[in-house]
């Protein structure tokens, strides 16, 4: 950890182990930076291209990056290193009088946030995106981070939400408010569907049947066309109105009742607080389960389903109502997603989804509230970041499309979790709150455990 | 017999297609302390898991308190009070000691609660001290006195031991030895004790059977039991202590 550069002898080995780095980025990078195939577009087909250069910039980045790792990073000699003092951020992250203070200045910041001078159609559509994810986040939070079941397939209950909102909208008439709940129970339903089949599942196993029941929802949406509409989907959903007060320049509308002057950013502004009322009420309501018993026995049959059992916990019913309660909020968010698109179609609906749900879950730490919205944050609004990154067109040509960087990052950012926060941004698990009445106890013990 | 509160009747049981019990008949009554014997594999654990009915009887019948058990699920043989503190302790590691006691509780009218914990915390002082800590950073002994306790909170009628001196210093294990005859003398908790540690489960037990290769081979009063040859030989280590 010396701030002084190492003599030579030292530098060799270092050298030596950098080197081992860069040959084996060399033949990873080979087959996926240096070659690429492109259509000749004549009858030869396809030919293979070589991109000598960027796979040179790709593995001396590696061996500089490496080097500085040698020499400014921490030993990596292979022993397991005594565990550092948590870091500033760890500490200020895990501290749960922080998390108290951050989540409120983060409501409100929350709350005036498309009034603030700089939030445009975009930035508030940005908005809108991430309360999304990170409302799905805290659903499959209750899945995977308190029950310990990893679901892979949550995008299913998403779809579930939005079709039903969807086809109930546009079939019967039904309201936003009206389709609301009922969206919730259907995917909720299908929560208990697929719960039933994997009740004696776990981990590996459970992983892959999740995974099948998201493309088995999704390939049933593309080929029931008579119903879904196929891969056209479903369009001209009717829009949520304000009360009643449809979002449009006609006298009955929310404009004109309120004597405003007609702007399409109202019904923008509108979505933004729906999906936020949407977020805080799951936010809630999942923080309020956890401190509930059911709450506790989620997080106690993601220890230990054997001893569940034996204390008497029915673990059926408990794992359904994990995977029904979780469903349920990925039901309101597909509800609030085909309200806001007024179209659905299976192609939303894929595998990325899930896998990005799930990532921010696991990159918030399983089983925090506030680690979710940081990870939301980062993985949505990373990506929309890269969008904007189009001065790099200057150095890797004009084909550059920066926000096909979306999946490096995706890896990026798991490599350097699995480095520095292998368990989550927010990882500490703060015990459930006592309730009121054991309070005096507790607080009793602790006085008589000091004394 | 006046009142068995358990009574197990030709349990066999297999795994797969290997038997693992064969028609097996114990009984435990009210305010008793019974314990098993026998050396590993020898079908102790799998008793204890047929009477919760996690792993079932194939053949036989078990009955507590006069109800027939074997064919109900595992909670609800739980809420009909037998509690049980099973192999490896297994307690919920990344729970606080206070949660993995609420666990424990969950069949049980919140009213109780306070004094139940209370109650515990008197019996396990550690516990007390402990309370807000998570439970797998808990020393062995410790975490088997969490077991035992969360057991306890569950306000049964008969508590399930299985192996609760496994892998703990002696001292500790007498400790736990002793809370349990405390239990039973000063409330009349019935307890079923499965041991491989046969010189401390015998003296603590008024009964005790010995099981070898899923067959109960011998059973009486601790103290006969302690002093026959066959088991002196087989798990005291030759000599009488």
């Amino acid at each position: 950890m010396s701030s002084q550069l190492p003599t030579l002898p030292a530098l060799l080995p270092m050298l030596k182990r950098s080197a081992i780095a860069t040959i084996i980025a060399f033949f990873l990078f080979l087959p996926t930076l240096g070659i690429k195939t492109a259509a000749s577009g004549g009858v030869d087909g396809l030919f293979l291209q070589y991109r000598w250069s960027g796979l040179a910039i790709a593995c001396g980045l590696i061996f500089v990056a490496r080097m500085a790792m040698e020499i400014f990073g921490k030993k990596q000699d292979g022993t397991s290193k005594p565990a550092a003092a948590p870091s500033a951020l760890v500490r200020f992250f895990g501290s749960a009088k922080i998390a108290k203070t951050v989540g409120p200045v983060l409501l409100v910041f929350a709350i005036v946030f498309p009034f603030l001078p700089f939030s445009d159609r975009y930035i508030l559509d940005l908005g809108i995106l991430i309360i999304t994810y990170v409302m799905l986040g805290w659903g499959l939070q209750i899945v995977v981070g308190l029950a310990g079941l990893l679901d892979l397939g949550y995008v299913a209950f998403y779809a579930v939400g939005a079709y039903s909102y969807a086809l109930l909208s546009i079939h019967f008439g039904f309201g936003f408010w009206m389709c609301l709940p009922l969206a919730g129970l259907l995917a909720a339903t299908w929560g208990v569907i697929l719960g039933f089949p994997v009740l004696r599942l776990r981990g590996d196993y459970l992983a892959i049947v999740t995974l099948a029941f998201g493309e088995i929802i999704r390939v049933v949406l593309l080929n029931w066309r008579g119903f879904t509409g196929g891969s056209n989907g479903l369009s001209s959903i009717p829009r949520p109105s304000f009360f009643g007060l449809p979002f449009n320049q006609e006298p009955g509308g929310f404009a004109a009742t309120f004597g405003l002057e007609y702007s399409s950013m109202q019904r923008i502004v509108f979505l933004y607080f729906l999906i936020l009322a949407l977020a805080i009420f799951t936010f809630f309501v999942t923080g309020r389960l956890r401190r509930l018993p059911i709450g506790r026995a989620w997080e106690a049959l993601r220890e230990d389903e054997i001893a569940c059992r034996s204390l008497g916990i029915n673990t059926v019913n408990t794992k359904l109502s994990a995977f029904a309660i979780g469903a349920m909020f990925g039901g309101f968010a597909g509800s609030f997603f085909a309200a806001k698109q007024a179209f659905v179609s299976p192609e939303s609906f894929n595998f990325m989804e899930s896998a990005t749900i799930l990532a921010i879950v696991v990159l918030g730490g399983m089983s925090s509230q506030l680690g979710v919205v940081f990870s939301a944050i980062a993985m949505v609004g990373g990506v929309e970041l890269l969008r904007q990154l189009q001065f790099l067109k200057v150095i890797f040509g004009p084909d550059f499309d920066p926000s096909q960087l979306r999946l490096l990052l995706f890896g990026l950012a798991m490599v350097l979790m699995m480095l520095w926060r292998p368990r989550g941004l927010v990882s500490t698990r703060t015990p459930t709150v006592f309730l009121k009445d054991e309070k005096t106890v507790s607080a009793a013990m602790i006085s008589q455990g000091r004394g | 017999m006046t009142q068995n509160l358990l009574a197990v009747r030709g349990v066999e049981t297999f795994y797969g297609r290997n038997q693992a019990l064969y028609g097996i008949d114990m009984d435990v009554n009210e305010g008793e302390i019974v314990t098993m014997i026998g050396a590993n594999g020898a079908g102790k654990s799998t008793l204890m898991m047929a009477i919760c009915g996690v792993n079932r009887a194939v053949r036989g019948s078990v009955t507590f308190a006069g109800k027939p058990i074997h064919e109900m699920p595992t909670h609800e043989i739980i809420r009909l009070g037998i509690s049980q503190s099973p192999e490896g302790r297994r307690i919920f590691p990344r729970m606080s000691v206070y949660e993995n006691l609420q666990m424990g509780a969950v069949t049980i009218d919140p009213k109780y609660f306070a004094d139940d914990l209370a109650r515990m915390y008197a019996l396990f002082p550690i516990l007390e001290k402990r309370h807000a800590q998570r439970a797998g950073t808990l020393s062995g002994g410790e975490q088997q006195m969490l077991a035992i306790g969360r057991a306890l909170m569950a306000r049964p009628r008969l508590l399930l031991l299985d192996e609760p001196s496994l892998g703990l210093a002696p001292l500790v294990a007498k400790t736990i030895f002793d809370t349990l005859r405390e239990l039973n003398q000063s409330q009349g908790l019935t307890v079923f004790l499965v041991e491989q540690n046969a010189y401390h489960a015998l003296r603590l037990a008024s009964r005790g059977y010995v099981m070898v290769n899923g067959r109960i081979t011998l059973s009486g009063t601790g103290s006969e039991l302690l002093n026959h040859p066959e088991v002196g030989a087989a798990y005291l280590g030759g000599s009488g202590h």
